[in-house]
């Protein structure tokens, strides 16, 4: 029973067909070659004189004067001089291109001296403000330490230690946290998709979430990122020490190193064998200051290899006093 | 042979009996479709306010969302252990039960993939994991295989069934219409003839060697999210089988406690059988007593040399903030269901129904056992902050989050189970030699 409906609409295609010859679309073939054949003509016209014009414009970039230009992959190249122009890039580009390339020919690097800290907190005041942070984000943090009570406390300025086998780089999905060639690990906030694996690789808990909408995020809207500052702040992504690597662009000392008031900090380059202090602006030889101070490394043994050094707590300039802060607000 | 058309007409009745539109269904479904409306409502707060919604900060970064997705992972395991392990060394008990598996594993791992985006800070930035993507990062290689994992589940699943859709668009009459069509369209115009049925063995065939190294791999490699960190507690090389075996104890049970429902409601006790509850008892004892073995080695090592850092979450787990848990999910979830299973007894339905729940609630909070207490206690003190940021609290919002991918996995279930025969009926109808037929050995 169900085929009976099948077959009669089987036949009305076959009468369909039958009829096609006189299908009013057949009949016109001829007025539509008529159509393309005006159509192709006009074509052809105009590429002519698009072809005769794009010559003309060629002849007038022409100088004739050659310029001689090194690129950069270190070739020499001729250039007519008409076609000279400068490269422009949006600011968040250019900023983008040079955060992740680095300052060439630099390794940056961190020493701190446990002897001076007393916990002034300045250096977490500087930061917070010149990244736009809130009270419980810490670039930097100072820990009060103590291994058992027989060895002394003291008080511990921690960043990010800028790993050069960084096990947060090793584990970014995205190639949004990344190590730079002068030392400073970065975090992207463009790129970070907010899954944490960075943090949980991180043994030094260098690292952190906008869990919510950063605290200058109205202010800070339609700012060009700067990704060497970390600026705007971007919910749901990563933010971290950068080390400041926009004052280092500029030839300046990092936030926090120039507003300790009590000389904890050297900062300088590895290549130059030289670091200055942040307080007193005093320039030493890092070698040697690492050398005659028995200097060490934070949690060396897990390979991490960090850029920041620490002298320890010989001889400190303060009594140890633990912090009367009280504990921040929930967030 | 007329006997012979009436058992097969008897099983196929019997096995297309439970497709139909029941008013339990309506209302089992109501109340998931309910269920699920509103947690996604807290999902609506976490993408409008941020992940601070839930209860995780900068050092229990991990909460809820990552223990929720290792178990989804674990349990999607078990269609690779009954369909492809047991199937493949040819043990024919499993017969009725391995489409049960297959869609377990199929729910499992779909949502396994969903979980982990609900766990992102920017989901609208999924597509870089695939533009930008490091194939360095162990986060790649899980993207990679759960994806592909849940592709052959899915292929498994619906190759195995081809035969049954067209068993059931044949003889079930009494669906609307655009229900039947769907069956014709799902069954691929398959008919009973050789040349067919050895295309269909021999994909399943080759479906099923390609799942036994994938599962393996997703779990592996969803351990080593964990294990590629140098947290203490985390740093075990132990981790990958250690995942595994656990993978197979909580598979299992949710097999058991599906078996349980699909025996009671769509009254197949003469397919799933007491025998069978006795069965996956006995291999439920056998898994748990590896994964217990797994779990001396994973506890018993750190905690006899109590290194510093390992110490501390050890101390936690064994006699400090997660002690209950830890011994609860131990003794409840893991030895207890032992010794009972070894009982004739306790393998019967309801018995093991009741161990099986446990054991599968042991294992949800055994991820969570995994996942959280490490995080707690990093190599460095946690200082000046909040103390929410010290110790993980869920929030509300993050429960009803992690419950909106529970009631979506039991969605999947009831949809798969409810349209597709649970029981394959070919296959049984071959077992039982009421299908004259092709050589099934090959299988």
């Amino acid at each position: 029973m169900e085929e009976q409906p099948k077959n009669e609409q089987q036949q009305d295609n076959q009468n369909r067909i039958n009829q096609e010859p006189e299908d009013p679309k057949q009949v016109s073939r001829r007025k539509f070659l008529r159509n393309f054949g005006l159509v192709a003509a006009g074509a052809a016209a105009g590429a002519a004189a698009l072809f005769s014009g794009d010559l003309f414009e060629k002849s007038k970039t022409k100088s004739g004067k050659k310029k001689v230009l090194l690129t950069q992959d270190n070739k020499l190249v001729e250039v007519d001089s008409l076609e000279l122009k400068a490269v422009e890039k949006s600011p968040e580009e250019s900023m983008q291109l040079r955060g992740r390339e680095g300052i060439q020919g630099k390794r940056w690097i961190w020493v701190i001296d446990l002897s001076k800290c007393r916990n002034a907190r300045q250096c977490i005041a500087a930061c917070q403000a010149a990244h736009h942070l809130r009270h419980d984000q810490f670039h930097i943090n100072t820990l009060e330490m103590q291994e058992n009570k027989h060895t002394p406390a003291y008080h511990m300025p921690k960043p990010c230690q800028h790993c050069d086998n960084p096990p947060c780089v090793a584990v970014c999905p995205v190639d949004a946290t990344f190590k730079r060639p002068d030392g400073p690990v970065l975090i992207d906030n463009e790129r970070c998709i907010g899954c944490r694996f960075c943090i949980a690789a991180c043994p030094y808990s260098a690292r952190m979430l906008n869990w919510i909408k950063p605290k200058f995020d109205d202010e800070d809207k339609g700012l060009p990122y700067n990704i060497e500052l970390n600026i705007p702040q971007r919910i749901g992504t990563i933010t971290k020490c950068l080390m400041s690597s926009d004052r280092l662009r500029e030839g300046k000392l990092p936030y926090c190193v120039s507003a300790c008031p009590n000389g904890v900090y050297y900062f300088g380059d590895e290549n130059e064998d030289s670091v200055t202090n942040g307080t007193t602006k005093e320039t030493v030889r890092l070698s040697k200051l690492l050398n005659e101070n028995g200097a060490y490394q934070l949690l060396a043994e897990l390979g991490t290899k960090p850029r920041v050094y620490y002298l320890p707590p010989k001889n400190r300039l303060f009594p140890f006093e633990p912090s009367k802060e009280a504990e921040p607000k929930k967030i | 042979m007329d006997e012979n058309k009436a058992t097969l007409d008897k099983i196929t009745e019997d096995l297309t009996f439970h497709i139909r539109i029941t008013r339990g269904f309506k209302i089992w479904m109501g109340f998931l479709i309910l269920g699920l409306g509103v947690c996604l409502y807290a999902y609506t707060l976490q993408l409008r306010f941020g992940l601070g919604v839930a209860g995780i900060r900068d050092y229990v970064s991990w909460g809820l969302y990552i223990a929720n997705f290792v178990f989804f992972v674990a349990t999607s395991l078990i269609g690779m252990l009954i369909s492809g392990v047991l199937g493949l060394i040819g043990i024919k008990w499993i017969t009725p039960i391995a489409r049960i598996a297959e869609i377990i594993a199929v729910a499992f791992a779909a949502l396994a993939g969903l979980v982990i985006v609900m766990d992102m800070g920017r989901p609208d930035r999924l597509a870089y994991v695939f533009l930008y993507g490091r194939f360095q990062s162990p986060i790649l290689w899980d993207v990679t295989v759960v994806t592909t994992y849940f592709v052959l589940s899915a292929l498994l699943l619906f190759v195995t069934m081809i035969s049954d859709i067209a068993w059931v668009h044949k003889n079930v009459d009494h669906l609307p219409g655009w229900v039947r069509k769907s069956y014709k369209m799902l069954s691929l115009n398959w008919t009973d003839t050789p040349e067919k049925n050895a295309i269909i063995r021999r994909s399943a065939r080759i479906l099923l060697l390609l799942i036994i190294p994938c599962a393996l791999a997703i779990h592996t490699v969803t351990s080593w999210l964990f294990a590629m960190t140098s947290r203490a507690g985390w740093d075990s090389t132990l981790f990958g089988p250690y995942f595994v075996t656990g993978a197979f104890v909580s598979g299992t049970s949710a097999v058991l406690i599906a078996m349980y429902f699909f025996q009671k409601n769509y009254k197949l006790h003469n397919y799933i059988t007491d025998g069978h509850f006795d069965k996956m008892g006995k291999l439920l004892v056998l898994l748990m007593l590896v994964y217990f073995y797994f779990n001396i080695n994973e506890f018993f090592v750190p905690g006899y040399k109590l290194k510093t850092a390992e110490a501390i979450t050890l101390y936690d787990l064994f006699s400090g903030r997660f002690a209950f848990l830890f011994w609860a999910v131990q003794i409840g979830g893991l030895v207890l269901p032992i010794i009972l299973l070894l009982f004739r007894k306790m393998r019967a339905p309801l018995p093991s129904l009741i161990i099986a729940l446990a054991v599968f609630i042991g294992a949800w909070f055994k991820r969570y056992i995994i996942v959280v207490p490490t995080q707690e206690h990093p190599y460095l003190p946690i200082q000046y902050v909040p103390y929410n940021f010290k110790i993980y609290t869920p929030t509300l919002t993050e429960v009803a989050i992690t419950l909106a991918s529970i009631f979506m996995v039991l969605i999947i279930i009831t949809v798969l189970s409810k349209f597709f025969p649970v029981i394959p009926i070919r296959e049984t109808a071959l077992e039982r030699g009421l299908l004259k037929g092709e050589d099934n050995s090959e299988l």
